[in-house]
């Protein structure tokens, strides 16, 4: 099947690159603390309650700057996210005046079918209300961030599975504003100093304070901390969600899929056998 | 392979019809009959298994192609709408997209295979050759695949590879205007593209057509590389190989739903989930892995030659990396197949291997001074191997003595 002198050769190959990355490896790495988060691994799905903390951040927060277009008010009640009541979202959406031309007078409440309102008209809009800078949208932007490991670490995250880079960056980011840029650092005028954006110089001014936002505490369970970190986790968490709101089923499913197919492999392997009995090859 | 023919029509509908379209009969001889030689590896079931990956980029394919907008308004959008609101959309894509990755995996494992157990040398030529058309083949199609989400990357490789052909002498410019439809990358290119990319598969699937049929017209190659004697040295391909090759699929599957389901997105590149701007260009711009030793090659060609300029000598290199392959069943003129016997070939074998991961590491970091210079090194050896180290090794290398026929080695085997 595969020989020793194959293993061997395999090793030599992995040997031979981490060869060529140690020579690599002199880049500018920001490091990022990694978090632990209720939907990584293999049997992961969100944390209904952070998700409902988090999207309070969204919503009193961020969603005055960000918009998030692809988000549907529905989506806050579907299974696997928030899960909000079909009550709540009506309620939620209702809240909102959503631009139809079809409607009386052009514009009429929202209903549960809607995309979130995006909180300017046009790009140039938002880029005037925020110093020329574009606050993106939340849609993806879970994903379109990660993290960078070092050489060889990066070659665990295939093993792992490791596809929180973005709640991770993100975290990370809102942690990480310092009141002071470190000496000999321009900062241009309007900007921020933040260790973890590129560039370190960010138009969002720091959005998250301990105690801005009031978490309401359900009967019999403990309060959550009202810090920015913790706020930080939860937004990440729904961004997660935003941008993935499939992630539990489709690790459940996986799950189902991987277990058949080892099983499955296995028959396979004692059926091969047999037929193979008695024939030298 | 008629004369193994032991088809009889069994009913009178089946003589009618083996009298018009002989297909009963043609799929007993090769799907059924046909002999293989007995001690093929599991290396030999990456066949089957790229025929499988190749069937489900098209079923994913097809059924993506139903519900994706091939406008730059809406394409990005229209992937999101398939992640989130088709039925079991995340997965179909998630399958496509790991799928194209699974699909270069077992090809680069394929192609490793026909290299180390010489299985390009006569009477497999064509064989060869068609199998590094077909790998051509899959490269335009995944790299035009790779445009259609219309991310970043998708934008910037788009235009990053166009501009390659921008460097050919004359044609160049005319070349570029009519790969983008246009001078930039824009709507036009988004639609060829997205024609082209429903529309190579299927020649692909035809050039595997005429791979196949260039396979059985001398037969598979085996570990010992010695050719078939007589019907010891094989097996019937069903039940034998339809069985291995079955069992080589469902492994193969395990790591592909591990991706699939568990990290879809580790295989690409987080600048893909912003929407393609033509106004701002990505830090690093970074091709899919399984593009990276090329990529490496072209980025390590930084100095004119004579009267030809870096981004020609560039394009020639990379270019020639790929026809060099063309060329390989006449650059090792070695008269023994396999390097299990040739101990000299199997070392510089592995040296190669070696070169072409450290290639593909390089493709992926920043373009800086070391950088280029092991890009440079990786690169030269890469071409060496072909031009100088091969017909070199075939002509001074003694090899170790073959067995008399298969049969004799698989005894040998499990006497030992």
């Amino acid at each position: 099947m595969f020989n020793t002198k194959t293993v061997l050769a395999t090793l030599a190959v992995l040997a031979g690159l981490s060869g060529v990355s140690a020579t690599q490896a002199a880049g500018e790495v920001v490091h990022i603390e990694k978090q632990s988060w209720s939907f990584a691994g293999i049997f992961g799905t969100y944390d209904q309650n952070q998700l409902q903390r988090g999207f309070q951040v969204f919503n009193e927060v961020c969603a005055s700057c960000h918009g998030a277009r692809l988000i549907a008010f529905r989506n806050l009640a579907e299974e696997g996210g928030p899960s909000f009541s079909e009550a709540q979202i009506k309620a939620l959406a209702a809240e909102y005046e959503i631009a139809d031309a079809t409607a009386d007078g052009g514009v009429r409440p929202g209903v549960a079918a809607d995309r979130w309102p995006s909180p300017f008209e046009t790009e140039q809009d938002a880029r005037d209300a925020n110093g020329g800078s574009l606050p993106p949208d939340f849609s993806v932007l879970a994903k379109a961030r990660g993290v960078h490991d070092a050489f060889p670490f990066w070659v665990f995250n295939y093993f792992t599975g490791y596809s929180e880079g973005g709640p991770d960056y993100i975290h990370g980011l809102l942690t990480s504003y310092e009141d002071e840029a470190p000496e000999g650092f321009e900062l241009p005028e309007g900007k921020y100093y933040n260790h973890v954006f590129p560039g370190n110089a960010i138009g969002m001014a720091p959005p998250l304070s301990d105690g801005q936002i009031t978490y309401e505490v359900a009967e019999g369970q403990t309060a959550v901390p009202e810090t920015v970190d913790q706020y930080s986790t939860d937004v990440a968490a729904f961004m997660m969600w935003m941008a993935e709101p499939h992630l539990s089923g489709r690790k459940q499913t996986g799950f189902v899929v991987l277990l058949f197919l080892v099983v499955f492999a296995g028959l396979m392997y004692g059926t091969k056998r047999k037929i193979w009995a008695g024939i030298e090859h | 392979m008629s004369e193994h023919s032991t088809y009889t029509p069994g009913s009178g509908v089946e003589k009618w019809l083996d009298e018009r379209l002989p297909i009963i009969r043609f799929s007993k001889e090769h799907l059924m009959d046909f002999p293989t030689p007995k001690n093929l590896n599991y290396w030999w079931t990456f066949g089957a298994i790229l025929v499988m990956c190749l069937g489900i980029q098209i079923v994913t394919g097809v059924i993506l192609a139903m519900h994706y907008t091939p406008n730059i308004a809406m394409a990005f959008d229209s992937v999101e709408h398939i992640r989130r609101d088709v039925n079991g959309g995340r997965m179909i894509q998630s399958f496509h997209a790991v799928g194209a990755s699974m699909f270069f995996a077992a090809v680069y494992i394929h192609i490793f295979r026909g290299m180390y157990f010489g299985s390009y040398k006569a009477p497999r030529e064509i064989l060869w050759i068609l199998g590094v058309l077909i790998f051509v083949l899959m490269m335009a199609t995944a790299f035009m695949g790779y445009v259609l989400p219309w991310g970043q990357m998708s934008g910037w490789a788009a235009t990053v590879i166009t501009n390659i052909f921008a460097a050919i002498p004359i044609i160049g410019t005319p070349l570029l205007e009519l790969l983008r439809g246009g001078f930039s990358v824009g709507n036009p290119t988004l639609n060829r593209f997205f024609s082209l990319h429903y529309l190579l598969p299927f020649v692909i699937a035809a050039v595997v057509a005429l791979h196949i049929w260039a396979l059985h017209v001398p037969g598979n190659n085996n570990p010992t590389g010695v050719d078939v004697k007589d019907g010891r040295d094989t097996l019937p391909f069903h039940p034998y190989y339809t069985m291995k090759d079955a069992f080589g699929m469902v492994l193969f599957m395990i790591p592909f739903v591990w991706f699939a389901f568990f990290a879809p997105d580790i295989l690409g590149h987080p600048d893909n989930y912003i929407e393609f701007n033509s106004q701002v260009t990505p830090a690093h711009i970074v091709p899919e892995w399984y593009f990276l030793p090329f990529y490496a090659i072209l980025r390590a060609i930084d100095f004119n030659l004579l009267f030809i300029d870096s981004k020609l000598l560039g394009v020639i290199f990379f270019g020639g990396s790929i026809v060099i392959l063309f060329l390989l069943p006449w650059l090792d003129t070695s008269k023994v197949r396999s390097g299990n016997f040739r101990p000299m070939f199997k070392w510089f074998y592995w040296l190669f291997v070696v070169n072409f991961v450290a290639l593909t590491y390089l493709g992926a970091q920043p373009a800086d001074a070391t950088g280029v210079l092991f890009s440079k090194i990786c690169t030269a050896y890469y071409f060496i191997h072909f031009i100088v180290i091969l017909p070199v090794l075939s002509r001074i290398e003694k090899p170790r003595p073959l067995p008399t026929s298969i049969s004799e080695s698989v005894l040998a085997k499990s006497h030992a």
